[in-house]
């Protein structure tokens, strides 16, 4: 026993050292290959290496001791903050699929732009939120590549593993433009230009079953899930939120992005989305409010004071953005239009943890609450994606708009080198 | 634009496929109710435990310790090394009611529904049997089931397992009864075909009406195979409230059905709009 603990003492040594150095690694190149001068510049830096240090630590005891070590999962309660983390995730990659609509299918002009940005978050967050989070969740996490040769399609569960496995790739193809631009491969980038626009319309098919079927996970527990989220309207429900997240999260990434990598922004990119995201919001709360009343819920929200609290603040979350969007002379504002993603945001991933955790804990008589491992593991993949996304704002031409014509834009290639240094193409 | 085209195709081959598929694969297995049932009958339980015992040797984790064979001790509640037991509840008719819970053994399960890559099956026989080299350890069948019976072994860090009453197929297979039903000295376990088991029930509340109230388990969720008898309502034992009759897989079966029109009807309209955008004399951006 002695033996083993000092084993498990230098893996989480090995574990804590490699994320610590990792995480001040990405600050360097962050940070323009410098170390920091500000004194606020150090506390970020500070900041990344203790929550990627403690990371370190979390994925370790995960991987040496197993679920019921770290986490508070129980046979009582056997899906976690993890679960919810990918339900979270994938709400949130919306943005990716309707973005790409919109550019390839419905070219629409105004949102070039940010096509780039918003796919690659996407991108990170479907790679984060189902991969990352399964490999850490799954019990058997080396078996994670089962459901390939393992079909069973009467499950839900099988259908999000291949929607999974088959959207990341439609991803890879509409996020490798930058890299290839980057890299001036031309002959390939031209290849892949022309595959774009069908495996745009897989990737909207595949979402489309995504997101809802992530809604029809939840149909199997019909006395588990409290009345208020549960309803057989649940993969339409999901399908809808997701679709406003999307919109919502493709105004937060653009406009935080631009603003943060000081890139000219024309307002209307983002007082257009806001103004779409109106009328699905209203259907989203209409829909909401009819059902529960149809099933005569609303005496939930009473029964049971955290659910009916949690309930409220969902509901609130996703009504306030109208007030903004609906006053016409705000929704000509870009700051109004970012002000009202912000709820809407939060308030779909608010309905996501509601569904995954919240609504769950009454009939199940738990009262889990993710552990602090389980917490910081969740934490860091969070921070994986924004430390990736803003290494691949900084070193490719993430600004630059898609290729959507016939030709392809040799003038990507030519602006990045004018920006990055050439020495920089070695270490990225 | 042939590549358009080309993908047309695919989706729409694609698509009737899987609606192929999917009469391929719906065949119904044989009659269930001449699969394997037991009936329990709750007034004849004396809460020895004997059958919790015998669940454990059988299953390879040794008898019960001598410290908890009695009234209500133990770890009383089901878990990966307890896949029977005794629950000593507090009902209204009597100061102690004991219920032997374990796997109902569903005839249309949500665990083999939600499972997927097919780990748990529901065999010709009748048992609800779990592959242990099959599963991914997505616990979906410990959320899935309505009577929370589904266990996981937390504690194993590489390859944990789903425990949970497998109704003794190998024992079945061999012609024996499952080892409960098989040490129960009471009577209060009897093992036969669902049908059986069921009529037996039957039998028994309409010779006796005053002894007995409740059958559970004909039609809850689509039938179980264990069948319960009590003389107090199926809440007072601690079946869930408010479990539809439907099989809880046909909830969600209602929207995975709809899979191929959604495919289909998204691929076409897309398509529509490409090729509306791009249409000669628009101008490409």
């Amino acid at each position: 026993m002695n033996e083993f603990n000092w084993i498990l003492a230098l893996f989480r040594t090995v574990g804590v050292l490699v994320m610590m150095s990792a995480a001040a690694f990405a600050c360097w190149l962050l940070s323009g290959r410098e170390f920091p001068k500000r004194v606020s510049a150090a506390f970020g830096w500070l900041l990344l290496i203790v929550l990627w240090g403690l990371g370190g630590y979390a994925l370790t005891s995960r991987y040496a001791l197993g679920l019921g070590a770290v986490t508070n999962l129980s046979d009582q309660f056997p899906w976690g903050i993890w679960k919810a983390l990918v339900l979270c995730g994938i709400a949130f990659a919306a943005g990716g699929f309707l973005t790409a609509c919109m550019v390839y299918i419905f070219r629409l002009r105004t949102f070039y732009p940010i096509q780039r940005p918003v796919v690659l978050a996407a991108y990170l967050s479907y790679i984060l939120s189902a991969s990352g989070a399964l490999l850490v969740d799954l019990g058997r996490y080396h078996q994670i590549w089962r459901p390939i040769f393992y079909w069973q399609h009467h499950s839900v569960l099988f259908e999000v593993a291949w929607c999974v496995m088959l959207y990341t790739g439609v991803l890879s193809v509409e996020f490798a433009p930058i890299v290839l631009d980057r890299f001036g491969w031309t002959r390939i980038s031209h290849f892949v230009h022309v595959i774009t626009v069908p495996f745009v319309i897989c990737g909207v098919i595949l979402s489309t079953l995504h997101q809802s079927s992530l809604g029809s996970l939840f149909l199997i527990v019909p006395t588990k899930l409290l009345p208020l989220w549960y309803t057989p309207l649940l993969p339409i429900l999901f399908f809808l939120s997701a679709l406003i997240s999307g919109f919502a999260m493709a105004i937060f990434v653009s406009a935080l992005s631009f603003w943060t990598f000081r890139r000219p922004l024309e307002p209307r990119v983002l007082t257009s989305l806001a103004k779409g995201m109106t009328p699905l919001l209203l259907l989203y709360l209409f829909l909401r409010v009819a059902d529960i009343t149809a099933r005569n819920a609303w005496v939930y929200v009473f029964r049971c004071p955290l659910q009916g609290f949690t309930f409220a603040w969902e509901m609130l979350l996703l009504t306030l953005p109208l007030f903004v969007v609906l006053k016409t002379r705000w929704s000509g504002r870009r700051r109004w239009a970012f002000a009202a993603a912000i709820p809407v945001i939060t308030g779909v991933i608010l309905n996501r943890l509601n569904v995954a955790w919240i609504g769950l804990l009454p009939a199940t008589g738990s009262h889990y609450f993710p552990s602090w491992i389980e917490t910081a593991v969740v934490l860091n993949l969070v921070s994986f994606g924004v430390v990736i996304f803003g290494l691949a704002a900084r070193y490719l031409p993430l600004f630059e708009h898609p290729d959507i014509g016939g030709h392809h834009a040799s003038g990507a290639t030519v602006d990045v080198r004018a920006i990055v240094p050439r020495k920089a193409s070695g270490h990225v | 634009m042939i590549s358009r085209r080309q993908f047309l195709q695919t989706t729409v081959t694609g698509a009737l496929a899987a609606l192929g598929a999917r009469r391929l694969f719906a065949e119904s297995p044989a009659d269930p109710n001449e699969c394997a049932g037991v009936l329990v009958d709750l007034t004849r339980c004396i809460g020895c435990r004997a059958c919790e015992n015998a669940c454990r040797v059988r299953a390879g984790f040794g008898p019960l310790p001598t410290a908890a064979i009695g009234y209500g001790a133990g770890e009383g509640r089901l878990s990966f090394r307890t896949r029977t037991f005794i629950d000593f509840r507090d009902g209204n008719l009597k100061p102690k009611q004991p219920v032997k819970r374990q796997c109902m053994h569903c005839l249309d399960p949500a665990c083999v529904s939600v499972c997927p890559v097919a780990a748990l099956e529901k065999t010709a026989a009748g048992p609800v049997v779990y592959h242990e080299n099959v599963c991914i350890g997505c616990r979906y069948c410990i959320l899935a089931c309505p009577f929370s019976v589904p266990k996981y072994e937390w504690d194993n860090a590489l390859m944990p397992r789903v425990g949970k009453c497998d109704f003794c197929a190998d024992r079945q297979a061999k012609g024996q009864s499952p080892a409960c039903v098989a040490t129960c000295p009471t009577g209060a376990l009897k093992f036969g075909t669902r049908r059986g088991v069921l009529q037996e029930a039957k039998a028994r509340v309409d010779s006796q009406p005053n002894r007995y109230t409740s059958i559970y388990g004909e039609d809850v969720v689509g039938g179980t195979s264990w069948i319960y008898l009590s003389d107090t309502a199926p809440e007072e034992v601690g079946f869930p409230r408010g479990l539809p009759k439907e099989p809880l897989p046909s909830l969600t079966w209602k929207a995975i059905s709809k899979l191929p029109f959604v495919i289909i009807g998204v691929g076409l309209i897309l398509s529509a709009v490409v090729r509306w955008r791009t249409r000669t004399g628009v101008e490409q951006p």
